[in-house]
């Protein structure tokens, strides 16, 4: 198990191998839909993310005595943001991409252009994945984009996935979907 | 109607779906762990999976983030007041989204806006049915929204699969939904088929067959056969656990039909991710648990 830590450098990341399990801590950002989209078209991130890495995920959160807290927090399907991943991860410099289910050829190629990974995490593991967040050091977009849409920018400690986009363009989803693809044909 | 009763006993199955995951699904996940090589990724993906279970039921939060569309499913008396137990129902499910069992997941797609409570045009979903019985028989599922997406609706004959309108036609839709659902519904959870019925009913149908147990078969013989071969031939494509490739791809396949039209043969299939929510409760007349279900 490889461990990475933010800020997550073209070199800490060049590293990681497709399936490898990594882990995780510093500092993560979650982005869904609606700030995806904002960021593609040229909105302003309300801090920097170079270096950072962008979390697939629409957290469950509560007020306990004054501060946040995260009770849930797995990753969504990524394939949504596939539009707007490659010219955030070029204009934003994202290094890592935290969700479930893949990305597109688009992602993948800006993913070897500009230095970046995909690291699947455990679709559905929301409890053992807030477990994995230390605190919630700020929240972004709340009242625009509402909770689950909101940017939360999380300090996190070994969250785990595995890399299965890596800087060489190699892609495990692709690789499971051609194999299964013969297997498909052959009972057809 | 004593509504607090009510209210305080449906809360309470919504606080329990979300958080505990039924011993069927959990002990059909422990197989799966089973059949998978030691040290392998599949293994580690479902051991991950299963400890996330175990953690959520400790720490009685919701097992995922997407805690779903809520779908409640009621038998009750002949002329049963209906109206009221809606009225409960929402009152639970404000409560419990308050309380952070659920989150708050519903949107308008017009106007962009979130809704608060999960009381919307909408949601929650119910389905009501009168019996014979003095009880009233309520379950919950809870469908998240990364397995529903990759549901589909195949109206045979499909020239493109070479599906014909017979029990083969179906198998070669089941195929070809789960390859191209690859791990995008959070596998391995369970499938649920409906041959025949309209474009609304054999959605319904499908989704109904996953108030069955994981280790169950449909009573006719040559359904439950075509539920065993599905269970095999979706193992052999290898997409495995979250879809990074592996044997246990769905933990059940559960198939029903509806009569249908001659000129119209649908074969609808709807995709539950591993985080099987389901619970029910057997209710008396005035609102107290008789006893809980699966």
């Amino acid at each position: 198990m490889k461990r990475l830590s933010y800020p997550f450098t073209a070199s800490q990341i060049r590293d990681a191998r497709l399936g490898e399990i990594v882990s995780l801590s510093g500092k993560v950002f979650t982005g869904r839909d609606r700030l995806h989209q904002f960021l593609a078209e040229g909105g302003r991130p309300p801090l920097d993310l170079r270096d950072g890495a962008m979390f697939h995920c629409g957290p469950v959160t509560a007020r306990e005595g004054g501060a946040w807290a995260i009770r849930a927090a797995g990753p969504t399907t990524s394939s949504r943001q596939e539009p707007y991943m490659p010219s955030i991860i070029e204009r934003l410099q994202i290094r890592v991409i935290i969700g479930k289910g893949g990305m597109g050829d688009g992602t993948r190629r800006a993913c070897v252009k500009h230095g970046c990974i995909y690291v699947q995490a455990i679709g559905g593991a929301a409890v053992l994945l807030a477990g994995s967040i230390q605190s919630v050091v700020g929240v972004h977009f709340l009242r625009e984009f509402g909770e689950a849409e909101a940017l939360w920018e999380l300090a996190v400690e070994d969250l785990r996935g595995i890399v299965t986009i890596d800087t060489r363009g190699r892609c495990l989803h692709e690789n499971i979907r051609t194999v299964s693809r013969k297997a498909l044909d052959r009972m057809l | 109607m004593r509504e607090s009763h009510w209210e305080k006993n449906l809360f309470d199955l919504i606080r329990r779906t979300s958080t505990d995951l039924p011993m069927d699904v959990e002990a059909a996940l422990r197989r799966a762990l089973r059949m998978e090589r030691l040290g392998g990724r599949p293994r580690w993906v479902l051991s991950t999976i299963l400890r996330n279970v175990e953690l959520a039921r400790k720490k009685d939060a919701p097992l995922c983030q997407d805690t779903g569309t809520l779908r409640f499913y009621f038998r009750v008396p002949v002329g049963f007041d209906t109206n009221a137990l809606v009225a409960v129902v929402r009152a639970a499910v404000s409560k419990a989204t308050r309380c952070g069992y659920l989150r708050q997941n519903t949107v308008d797609p017009v106007f962009g806006c979130s809704f608060p409570t999960n009381i919307a045009h909408g949601s929650p979903v119910f389905d009501f049915q009168q019996g014979g019985r003095k009880s009233v028989d309520v379950r919950l599922v809870m469908n998240g929204g990364g397995c529903e997406n990759v549901g589909g609706q195949y109206a045979l004959p499909d020239c493109d699969l070479a599906a014909g309108r017979n029990l083969e036609g179906a198998r070669r839709c089941i195929l070809d939904s789960v390859w191209k659902a690859q791990g995008q519904g959070c596998a391995p959870g369970v499938l649920g088929v409906c041959i025949g019925g309209d474009r609304v009913t054999g959605h319904e149908h499908a989704k109904e067959q996953f108030l069955r147990k994981i280790g169950d078969s449909s009573s006719i013989r040559a359904v439950a056969r075509l539920e065993s071969r599905m269970m095999k031939e979706i193992g052999q494509m290898g997409i495995g656990p979250m879809g990074l490739g592996g044997r246990s791809t769905v933990l059940g396949v559960k198939i029903g039909s509806l009569s249908c039209l001659p000129a119209s043969f649908f074969v609808s299939v709807s995709h539950m991710c591993w985080a099987f929510r389901r619970r029910g409760m057997v209710l008396g007349p005035e609102g107290g648990v008789h006893r809980w279900l699966y």
